[in-house]
């Protein structure tokens, strides 16, 4: 049985050059941050009505995905599947990667970017944001380690009980990042204890759509082999994650539509919210979770670039739930007076929330994405995080199910 | 070689020097009178040395004690020192200007504040001269700067607890 | 029959007088307490929970049309919009209800609620959003990192977060970008035994629409009317105990 080699891809002109165009993006996004931050939120489209936008759609959906990405590994190490251990250690990387891509968004977004001190010392702990503070830092610390008992032989006898923290460690961030909104009793569209579950659900789906992109994009870039044994494995789970998803989105939907107080906010995500209804109907369920389902499990799914394309709707498929949830849910305005309709307020009570996405947002939320590609290349570059070949020679021995 | 270039390099460096200082200028700050002395004998709360070191440490503890207890009182009031320190003539210069009294020091040092993003870097007064200390209510100048003095309240317990930290 | 005409008239005068003298005072003094606070705190102690504020507003008595709080707001705050009415703050606003099955509407003003269990406090990753002892919420600008969590988690949308430079704020109520804010029951009057600058105006132009006091102080004004007419909170199912009663909804 050959062992897994790792070895870092090749420097030179090519590798400079790729990371200066992804670098190009990170400027872009921190000028688009430097912009916001010096003239004041005015001159976004957030407002006092939506208050997020789509930075935090950006974010949102880097954080849940970076939880997600680790899965690979907590396949390999906590449910010891063998044929995802030579995957472990990008899973790694990329989870931490997306993570900072992530929080950069968020962090450069806030009213205040030079307070981040103030946000590290002061805690309030019945604050769930707060606790995702330390959540997201601590996972950051958690897969250093957990990466660090992967590559180093010494260590190697300690990998299953840090994947087994990694993998405990997620599930408590995700359930963080999930209850951010679902803690919230204010707004209709949140106030849910479904939203927790549905955001590790959604972790899972999202993860693997960007690991399995970055990895089919590494190995093609790099020139090493890239078997189809490992793809079918990866594509089959990602249907089998995206299904789970539909489900729980199914089952969000039909409990708020049991209670009439909730019939307002369904009617408007559902059937007369406009952007948000096309959003939802048309890319989250459509080209987000049937089309991909279709297209990996039917003929279409021993064709890498039909499965390359079903991961990139996964993820538009993605943003696009992240936008329903986060500023469909603040459009929808908040029930103050029931049986009553407001006909005059200066404060837009009553009435659906106006929000236009603009450019300095969209480039800061691009600027996250850069980051998070820019960090994986040049970390694959730096250490050994990529295996030199995964043909199906290499993993036919850990195939068949064989548990390590 | 590197001789030359070292004498060249300092040459610079000294008309660079040169080429700062302008007339009466000397290489301190120039830090603005102030608009009232507490006493005859202190120009400040505290003396001019206390304040300097320790104004920071001052201002931190009573924004919190402003800020979550209401006291409100003028020792150590950042409202207060503007009040004294800083002229309310329309031409007088505003916060962004080395010139305003917390500038001085602080663009000479080096040190950022961030305070004037939220706070009035400038008194308030009315037509009349009269600090407006709400939207329709004022307080002559006089009666102000009395009760800057008389404010020994707190004063006490401050101090005591200043000297316990030390 | 012309004794008891004598007595009535008597008492009519006295009564007559001691109304205009009261009526007199209250409207000539701009300094006079309005409505008197129970025992006025010395101004270098701390705030105690003895005191809880609060407000009763009645919409029966609210006019269609006045905005006198939401001025009387601007200026003694200083906020003041941008001409762009999507992102400029708002501390207070009218609100013109009408009721979809009967067609009655009224109106009323909308502020922070000030609520027993704020959920913006809950919510606020730093400790910034918080309750004083004496129940009135505010934003500590010095540690608000300018999230808008507390934004999103406000039932009552009483919150503006400041998209723009600011400045000649007001010296009594700082007020920068970045950084969350909404009404603070004028606490920087409320400390000096004033009453906020939104019941002041609706009092100085009688239209006695919001009274203002400490609701744990049985003998106050707020306290009598609370238990004399029915009063409800806006979203009282949230159980959150709202400082801010409204009368008529």
């Amino acid at each position: 049985m050959k062992a897994i080699d790792f070895k870092e891809i090749d420097g030179g002109l090519p590798f400079y050059l790729l990371v200066g165009a992804i670098g190009v993006f990170i400027l872009a996004g921190l000028g688009a941050a430097y912009y916001m931050e010096h003239n004041g939120h005015w001159v976004t489209g957030m407002n006092n009505q939506i208050v997020w936008g789509t930075p935090h759609v950006f974010a949102v959906f880097l954080i849940v995905a970076a939880s997600g990405a680790l899965n690979v590994a907590s396949i390999g190490s906590v449910f010891g599947k063998a044929m995802y251990k030579p995957l472990a250690r990008l899973s790694g990387l990329l989870a931490i990667t997306l993570l900072v891509g992530g929080l950069a968004v968020l962090v450069l977004d806030l009213g205040h970017p030079d307070r981040l001190i103030v946000a590290m010392t002061y805690y309030n702990f019945k604050s769930i944001f707060a606790w995702n503070i330390m959540l997201y830092t601590g996972f950051m610390g958690i897969v250093a380690v957990y990466l660090w008992m992967m590559m180093e032989r010494k260590m190697n006898p300690y990998t299953k009980i840090a994947g087994f923290g990694a993998f405990i460690w997620r599930l408590v961030l995700t359930t963080g990042t999930g209850s951010i909104f679902g803690f919230i009793v204010a707004r209709q569209a949140y106030d849910a204890a479904i939203m927790a579950p549905m955001f590790v659900i959604m972790s899972f789906s999202f993860g693997l759509a960007i690991f399995i992109l970055v990895l089919m994009g590494l190995y093609s870039w790099s020139g090493r082999p890239l078997g189809d044994a490992i793809l079918i494995r990866l594509k089959n789970l990602l249907g089998v994650f995206i299904a789970a998803v539909f489900y729980f989105v199914v089952v969000y939907h039909l409990t708020n539509l049991y209670g009439t107080e909730n019939h307002g906010v369904e009617r408007f995500l559902l059937l007369d919210g406009g952007v948000y209804t096309e959003l939802f109907w048309i890319v989250q369920i459509g080209l987000g979770s049937v089309l991909p389902l279709i297209l990996l499990y039917g003929p279409a799914g021993k064709s890498r670039l039909w499965i390359g394309i079903s991961c990139l709707l996964v993820i538009i498929g993605g943003l696009a739930q992240m936008y329903v949830i986060i500023i469909g849910g603040q459009a929808y305005p908040m029930e103050m007076f029931p049986g009553k309709e407001v006909i005059e307020s200066s404060f837009y009570d009553g009435m659906v929330g106006y929000y236009s996405p603009s450019l300095p947002e969209f480039v800061l939320g691009i600027g996250g994405v850069a980051l998070a590609l820019a960090a994986t290349v040049v970390g694959t570059r730096v250490l050994r995080f990529l295996p030199v070949s995964l043909a199906d020679d290499m993993i036919e021995p850990y195939q068949s199910g064989a548990d390590a | 070689m590197p001789r030359k270039l070292l004498s060249f390099l300092l040459m610079i460096c000294a008309a660079g020097l040169a080429l700062q200082a302008r007339a009466g200028d000397s290489i301190l700050p120039y830090i603005p009178e102030a608009q009232a002395r507490f006493s005859a004998t202190q120009g400040c709360m505290r003396p001019t040395e206390d304040m300097r070191k320790n104004h920071m440490k001052y201002l931190l503890h009573k924004r919190d004690l402003t800020m979550h207890e209401g006291i409100r009182t003028t020792l150590f009031s950042l409202k207060q020192c503007i009040d004294c320190h800083v002229s309310s003539a329309p031409d007088a210069p505003r916060f962004p200007s080395e010139k305003h009294f917390c500038n001085s020091c602080h663009t000479y040092a080096a040190v950022d504040i961030d305070c004037f993003e939220c706070h009035a870097d400038r008194p308030l007064k009315d037509a009349q001269g009269n600090f407006v200390i709400s939207g329709n209510e004022t307080q002559p100048a006089t009666a102000a700067a009395n009760a800057a003095r008389e404010d020994t309240g707190d004063m006490r317990a401050l101090a005591t607890e200043d000297d316990a930290h030390e | 029959m012309s004794e008891d005409t004598g007595i009535d008239v008597y008492r009519r005068r006295f009564l007559g007088n001691t109304a205009k003298a009261a009526a007199g005072l209250a409207v000539v003094t701009p300094a006079v307490f309005l409505h008197e606070v129970g025992q006025a705190r010395p101004a270098d102690q701390p705030v105690t929970s003895q005191v809880r504020w609060g407000m009763l507003i009645d919409s029966g008595k609210c006019a269609d049309g006045c905005d006198d709080c939401v001025t009387a707001c601007k200026t003694e705050n200083g906020w003041t919009g941008h001409n762009r009415p999507l992102s400029d703050p708002q501390w207070i606003r009218k609100v013109k209800l009408r009721d979809k099955e009967t067609g009655y509407t009224q109106t009323l003003p909308m502020l922070c609620q000030h609520c027993e269990y704020p959920p913006c406090v809950d919510v606020c990753p730093t400790g910034a959003s918080f309750k004083r002892a004496d129940g009135i919420v505010l934003v500590d600008k010095h540690i608000c990192i300018g999230c808008r969590y507390c934004m999103m988690a406000c039932p009552y949308k009483a919150r503006s977060f400041v998209h723009e430079d600011i400045h000649d704020q007001k010296p009594y109520a700082p007020r920068g970008k970045g950084t969350v804010e909404s009404c603070t029951f004028c606490v920087q009057r409320v400390d000096s035994n004033r009453t906020p600058a939104c019941v002041e105006a609706c009092t100085a132009h009688n239209h006695g629409a919001m009274v203002f006091g400490d609701m744990n102080d049985p003998d106050s004004e707020i306290s009598r009317q609370l238990e004399q007419y029915s009063s409800r909170q806006i979203r009282g199912d949230l159980q959150l105990n709202t400082g801010v009663r409204y009368r008529g909804i």
